[in-house]
C-alpha cells in the first residue's frame, strides 16, 4: 500500500511528446510506472517509441481514459497550456492529476481549482511546479530520481523538490512508502494537510517527515491539523530562517511578507503541537531514524 | 514585481479607476515641466516601495512649479528606511472629506480571490486588521467573476459590509468593478487603494494605491517588462536576471550555489548557524541553477559570486537527482576552463551527494581545480566554508 499511487495506476503523460515530457517518460517508463498513452491532438493515433516501448498517442485525456483505463495523468506542457490541459483533465473526471511545470500564472491555477471544485473535485491535483510523487518500487508519477531509495514505511510530503531528494536519501536505508512533493506555488492542488490524513490511513505507512518553507501559512494550518487527526509520529523541516523579507526566493510562493509566513513561525507552530523539528535537513533525517529504530 | 505609486496610478487610469492627474519626475526640472502641466497646487511624492515615507519627508506640497522644483530637489536621492529616491511623482491635490480602504488580493489559505473593504481608510491595512477587524470586510470573489467580470450585486454586497454611506456606495461599487478589471486583466496578486477619498465635492477617487503583479503571467504581458525597476535593482542582480539565474544579493560573505530552491534555502540556513562558530559570517546570495545544473550554468553561476567583491569563500551544495554528481563534478570542471583565471581566486566548498556521488567527487579529485575542496556533507561543508570566510 502507499497513497495517491500504486503498482496498478495506469498513467498517460500530457505533453510527452515535448523534450521535458519525453525525458522523463523515459525515466517513469524505465522505474516501472505503468505508462499508457500520451496526449497530443496533433499527433493523435500515433505511437511514440519511448527506448522501444511503444507509447499510444491519444488526442484527448477522455480518448486516453476510455481506451485505457488510465487513472492518473502526468503534465508537463508549458506555462502558457497548463490552465487548459489542467481543465481538460478535469473534464474528463480523472482521479490523480500531477502537473509538474513551473512558471504557471498564479490566477490561471486559482481558476482550474475553483473549476475542480465547482465540478465536485473528483480530482486530486497535484502541483503545478512540483516534483510530483512516487512510491518505490511501484510507480513514479513525475521527475524524482527513482534510484535514490527503495519502498519503505515513512512518509513523506514537501514543498521542495531537491529536499524530497536530500531527505529520501538520508534515510535511504529505511525507505519510503510514498514521497509526495506538493509544489512551491502559492496556489497548489494537494496541501501538506491532504497527505498527512492519507498517510494517517494508509497502514504502510509508520511515520511522516513533513518539510515546509517560507511564505503562505500551510505549516501552521497542518500543525492545528496535526493536534486533531495524526497519531503517527511526525518529523518536520522548515527552510528559509534566513530568508530577508520581501524578496522571492525560488519558488512564487516562497517569501515573508511582513510578519506573516516567517520559518520560526512556522517551526514554532510545528513544536507547539509535538512535533520535532530538526534546525537542518541531517538533524532532521537524525530525529527521523531515531523513530524509526525506536519502532 | 510590486509597483511604484505612479506606475499603480496610470494602470488604475488605464482600467477607468478614478484617480487624480499625476506626472513621474526623475529630476527638479522634470518635476517644475509636470507641475505647469498639472497646474495648480500639487503634491511631490518620493517613489519607494516602502511605507512610512510620509513621515520620513518624502511626501511635500508645492505651491506651483517653481516650488515644485525646490520640493522635487529635497526628495530626489533622499534614503527611505534604505530606498534611495529615484523618481517623485506629482500629483494633483484634492480636499478630502472621508478616507476609505479597497483592494483585491489573492488568499492563498482559501486558493481563491479576496475582496477587502473597510471606511477606516488611511492607515496601514495591518493596523486596521489588528485594532478594528470588525471594521475589515472580507468578501470571497468567485470564479465566475473571472470572466464575467465583477458582478454589481458582488460590488454591492462588498460595499454593504463594508458599510459605505449611502450617498457613496454607488460611485464605490462602480470603482470595485474597475478595480477587478485591473486585478484580472493585468494578472495581479494584489490592487488596492489605500486612501479611496471622497473629496469635500462628493467624488471617489484613488489617492494612492499598491499594485503586485505575478511575474510568472509576464509571457502575456510584454508591456510589464518596463515596468520593472531597474534604476535600484543590484547590479549583480541584473547581471544574473540577464543571465536567466534565480539570484537573490543578500548581505553576507559566504557565496551560495545549489540546485533547487528549497535545497538552496536550506543551504542559507546551514550556513547562516556554522556563521555563528566564525565570526558571524552569513550568506553572500541566494542561487538556484535548478536541476539541471549544466557546465555553462554553473559557470554563469560562478561567474557572478565570484565578481561579487563581498564574497570571500564560495559553497557549492549540489544533491545530484535528475542530473547525476558525475555530470555536475564535469559541470564545475568545464566552468574553471570557460572562466579561466577567475576561477580559482576564492576558495571553492564543493559538497556532492546523491545519485553518482562517487564519481562525481573522484572527478573534481583528479580535475585538482586549484582553490576547490570538498567535504561529503552539507552541515560539514557549511562549516569549512565559513571558516574559509572568516580566515580572509
Amino acid at each position: 500500500m502507499a497513497i495517491f499511487l500504486t503498482e496498478n495506476s495506469k498513467v498517460i503523460v500530457q505533453g510527452m511528446t515535448g523534450s521535458e515530457g519525453m525525458k522523463h517518460t523515459k525515466r517513469m517508463l524505465a522505474s516501472g510506472t505503468k505508462i499508457v498513452g500520451g496526449v497530443n491532438p496533433r499527433k493523435a493515433g500515433t505511437t511514440v517509441d519511448v527506448d522501444g516501448v511503444d507509447v499510444p498517442v491519444f488526442g484527448t485525456v477522455a480518448e486516453a481514459m476510455e481506451k485505457t483505463g488510465a487513472d492518473v495523468s502526468v503534465v508537463f506542457v508549458p506555462p502558457a497550456f497548463t490552465k487548459a490541459a489542467m481543465i481538460e483533465a478535469i473534464d474528463a473526471e480523472i482521479p490523480l492529476l500531477v502537473v509538474i511545470t513551473e512558471g504557471v500564472p498564479v490566477h490561471d491555477t486559482a481558476e482550474a481549482w475553483a473549476y475542480n471544485l465547482a465540478k465536485g473535485a473528483k480530482t486530486r491535483v497535484i502541483g503545478p511546479n512540483c516534483p510530483g510523487l512516487i512510491t518505490p518500487g511501484a510507480s513514479n508519477a513525475g521527475i524524482i530520481p527513482a534510484t535514490i531509495t527503495k519502498a519503505g514505511k515513512i512518509g513523506l510530503v514537501s514543498k521542495s523538490g531537491t529536499l524530497t531528494y536530500q531527505m529520501m536519501y538520508e534515510l535511504r536505508d529505511f525507505g519510503f512508502s510514498t514521497a509526495v512533493g506538493i509544489g512551491g506555488d502559492p496556489v497548489i492542488g494537494t496541501t501538506h494537510i491532504d497527505c498527512l490524513q492519507a498517510f494517517q490511513d494508509d497502514p504502510d505507512t509508520a511515520a511522516i517527515v513533513m518539510i515546509g518553507e517560507i511564505g503562505g501559512d500551510a505549516e501552521e494550518r497542518a500543525a492545528a491539523y496535526i493536534k486533531e487527526h495524526i497519531t503517527k509520529p511526525v518529523v518536520g523541516y522548515v527552510a528559509g530562517f534566513t530568508a530577508p523579507e520581501g524578496k522571492t526566493m525560488g519558488h512564487a510562493g516562497a517569501i515573508v511578507s511582513g510578519s506573516a509566513g516567517t520559518a520560526a513561525a512556522k517551526q514554532e507552530a510545528l513544536e507547539a503541537v509535538g512535533v520535532k523539528v530538526g534546525k537542518t535537513p541531517s538533524a532532521t533525517a537524525q530525529l527521523m531514524r531515531e523513530i524509526m529504530q525506536a519502532l | 514585481m510590486d509597483l511604484f505609486e505612479y506606475q499603480a496610478r496610470d494602470i488604475f487610469a488605464k482600467h477607468g479607476v478614478p484617480v487624480l492627474g499625476g506626472e513621474v519626475a526623475e529630476t527638479p526640472e522634470q518635476a517644475q515641466a509636470a507641475a505647469e502641466k498639472l497646474g495648480g497646487r500639487v503634491v511631490v511624492k518620493a517613489q519607494v516601495k516602502v511605507g512610512g515615507r510620509g513621515k520620513a519627508g518624502g511626501v511635500k506640497l508645492a505651491d506651483g512649479p517653481a516650488d515644485a522644483k525646490e520640493k522635487a530637489a529635497a526628495i530626489l536621492g533622499m534614503d527611505i528606511k534604505g530606498h534611495t529616491v529615484h523618481k517623485v511623482m506629482l500629483a494633483q491635490t484634492a480636499s478630502i472629506e472621508a478616507e476609505y480602504y479597497v483592494s483585491f488580493l489573492l488568499d492563498r489559505s482559501n486558493r481563491t480571490f479576496l475582496a477587502m473593504a473597510s471606511v477606516e481608510g488611511g492607515m496601514e491595512i495591518e493596523e486596521i486588521a489588528v485594532s478594528k477587524p470588525e471594521a475589515l470586510a472580507k468578501i470571497p470573489v468567485d470564479a465566475a467573476a473571472y470572466h464575467e467580470g465583477l458582478s454589481p450585486e458582488l460590488a454591492e454586497e462588498i460595499v454593504k459590509a463594508a458599510n459605505f454611506p449611502h450617498h457613496v456606495a454607488d460611485q464605490v461599487a462602480a470603482t470595485l468593478v474597475t478595480l477587478w478589471d485591473v486585478f484580472v486583466k493585468e494578472d495581479a496578486t494584489l490592487v488596492e487603494v489605500n486612501p479611496l477619498v471622497k473629496t469635500t465635492d462628493g467624488k471617489i477617487v484613488a489617492l494612492d494605491g499598491k499594485v503586485s503583479l505575478d511575474d510568472n503571467a509576464s509571457f502575456r504581458h510584454e508591456d510589464h517588462a518596463e515596468l520593472e525597476d531597474k534604476a535600484s535593482a543590484d547590479p549583480l542582480e541584473a547581471k544574473a536576471k540577464a543571465k536567466h539565474l534565480n539570484y537573490v544579493k543578500l548581505d553576507g560573505e559566504v557565496g551560495i550555489i545549489g540546485n533547487g530552491a528549497g535545497l538552496v534555502m536550506s543551504t542559507l540556513d546551514v550556513v547562516a548557524y556554522a556563521g555563528e562558530k566564525h565570526g558571524g559570517v552569513k550568506p553572500a546570495n541566494f542561487l538556484d541553477i535548478g536541476g539541471g545544473a549544466s557546465a555553462e550554468v554553473m559557470a554563469n553561476g560562478l561567474d557572478i559570486i565570484l565578481n561579487d567583491p563581498a564574497v570571500k569563500s564560495v559553497f557549492v551544495n549540489v544533491f545530484g537527482g535528475i542530473t547525476a554528481c558525475d555530470a555536475v563534478a564535469n559541470g564545475i570542471v568545464q566552468a574553471f576552463e570557460l572562466l579561466g583565471a577567475a576561477a580559482g581566486t576564492k576558495p571553492l566548498v564543493v559538497r556532492l551527494d546523491g545519485n553518482n556521488a562517487e564519481l562525481g567527487r573522484q572527478i573534481l579529485v583528479d580535475a585538482k581545480l586549484p582553490g576547490v575542496e570538498q567535504v561529503d556533507t552539507m552541515d560539514g561543508a557549511a562549516d569549512r566554508a565559513a571558516e574559509l570566510a572568516n580566515a580572509r
